[in-house]
């Protein structure tokens, strides 16, 4: 296909992926993205780059995990692209081509959450807070900063002490389920 | 009675916004709804999942959604991500016949089946477009006549859609809040973001979106703010102290869950709506009109 590379191939074989075909570059999503102006590259320049044939560059871009998908870009592309499907496709791939940046701690966040669903299928919200500020991060500063906050949620009653746990029939299936979509593709 | 298969959802279950579930439980029996939680329910998986592990996060929705559509019934849930996790599966496997092969043959390992048949609905949806408003008017025993409310929406629960209301405009929770007696106060960036998840990995970004939200709310003379999804809940009350700090600001703005504002609307009491749990105290302001 004309204006075709390798990397866009890839991109196409997700699906989602494939949409960025249609781009024509109007810069819609980038006027409507809010975190547009803390992106190394808006939108609009991720989707010209990958079809540039940028891997390297779009793949180690901190753009994509600066998304906060609010789907503003999706419900006004022009051409139905699905900008925030996009993004998440690049974080997929950025994870599995180990470029995901190191500027922003949002992927080593999400690979945690995700660690949760995949050992009890649920994210306990202490259990999390407390992996990603202590054990997680190497800044016992920002640790301490999050005390104020951690001891307001806890005085307020917003903090459970006990995951709630699937019984465990549930959560040998949630597993089975899991280890199976790995051998069929996954990439954990 | 109504009846719907009920998906908490992590935070609305035991975490921060266990009080979200608590108003919702007690609003809809007040309104004869019977909301049967999805017996030993996962985490849908929310975007972390989706943007590291496509395959996985689909299974983990989807075993979700197969148990559920053993029930028949529609299911709802309080959370804008769980709202669009779950529906997006849906969509992805109607859409892609490979991604549909591969789902299914992870949840067979699991001894699940999933046909594609599961609505998921977000329960402003239900209270909006099931229940009568004179139904819900008529359980109205506190006047909030007076009350300024900002209705929030957020982004989940409208976008990316087709859903029940306007991607970028929606009425719901204005019509809602006018049924209670309320006054829904004009507010501009009611469907814009408060930053979700980034307030956890990227606090500065999110504290700018979250501080131009209370900003606007309290440009248009709200005294409160009503929200239908746990994270802008926790965003919004939770780190207000924090946007005051950084832009030097005084917001005092109680963020309540629609469904609270509802459940005192109704007569219920505070303990039960949990109403303690706001960090920005809400008495106060609800105490000089119910």
């Amino acid at each position: 296909m004309e204006g075709s590379n390798a990397f866009v191939e890839e991109i196409c074989s997700i699906p989602g992926g494939e949409l960025i075909r249609l781009c024509i570059q109007c810069g819609t999503c980038s006027a409507s993205c809010p975190n547009a102006n803390k992106m190394d590259h808006t939108p609009r320049e991720i989707i010209a780059m990958a079809r540039a044939g940028m891997r390297d560059e779009v793949l180690s871009s901190n753009a994509m995990w600066r998304c906060s998908s609010c789907y503003l870009c999706t419900v006004r592309c022009p051409r139905g692209i699905k900008p925030t499907d996009l993004m998440h496709v690049l974080e997929r791939l950025a994870v599995r081509h180990r470029l995901s940046t190191g500027q922003t701690p949002t992927p080593a966040m999400y690979r945690g959450f995700s660690d949760f669903v995949y050992s009890i299928g649920n994210v306990p919200e202490m259990g999390f807070m407390t992996w990603y500020y202590f054990l997680a991060r190497t800044n016992p500063l920002r640790a301490l900063k999050m005390m104020p906050l951690a001891l307001s949620l806890f005085t307020h009653g917003r903090m459970s002490f006990k995951a709630r746990r699937l019984k465990p029939k549930a959560e040998q299936q949630l597993k089975a389920i899991l280890d199976r979509a790995e051998v069929l593709g996954g990439m954990r | 009675m109504r009846y719907y298969t009920y998906f908490p959802g992590c935070s609305s279950s035991d975490g921060g916004a266990k009080a979200y579930g608590a108003s919702l439980q007690a609003v809809a029996k007040a309104l004869d709804m019977e909301l049967i939680e999805l017996e030993d329910w996962n985490c849908c998986g929310s975007t972390p999942y989706a943007s590291t592990e496509e395959l996985a996060s689909f299974c983990a929705s989807a075993r979700n959604l197969a148990l559920a559509e053993k029930r028949g019934l529609d299911m709802v849930t309080p959370c804008s991500s769980c709202y669009v996790v779950l529906n997006n599966t849906t969509a992805r496997l109607k859409e892609y016949p490979e991604l549909r092969a591969k789902v299914g043959d992870a949840l067979s390992a699991g001894g699940l089946e999933y046909h594609r048949t599961v609505r998921v609905r977000h329960v402003l949806d239900v209270f909006a477009n099931d229940i009568k408003s004179q139904e819900i008017a008529s359980r109205v025993k506190r006047s909030l006549a007076g009350l300024k409310v900002a209705p929030y929406y957020g982004c989940q629960v409208v976008r990316p859609g087709p859903g029940f209301d306007d991607p970028e405009s929606p009425q719901s929770l204005e019509r809602l809040i006018e049924i209670l007696g309320a006054k829904a106060t004009p507010f501009p960036l009611k469907a814009r973001c408060c930053g979700g998840s980034l307030i956890i990995s990227e606090e500065d970004l999110a504290l700018d979106l979250i501080y131009k939200l209370l900003r606007n709310a309290s440009e248009h003379m709200a005294e409160c703010i009503v929200t239908v999804c746990p994270l802008c809940q926790t965003n919004l009350d939770v780190y207000q102290s924090r946007v005051n700090n950084k832009f030097k600001t005084k917001f005092n703005l109680p963020v309540l869950f629609f469904t609270q504002l509802m459940g005192v609307a109704f007569g219920i009491d505070d303990r039960v709506l949990g109403l303690e749990k706001c960090i920005v105290p809400a008495e106060r302001v609800l105490a000089q009109y119910a």
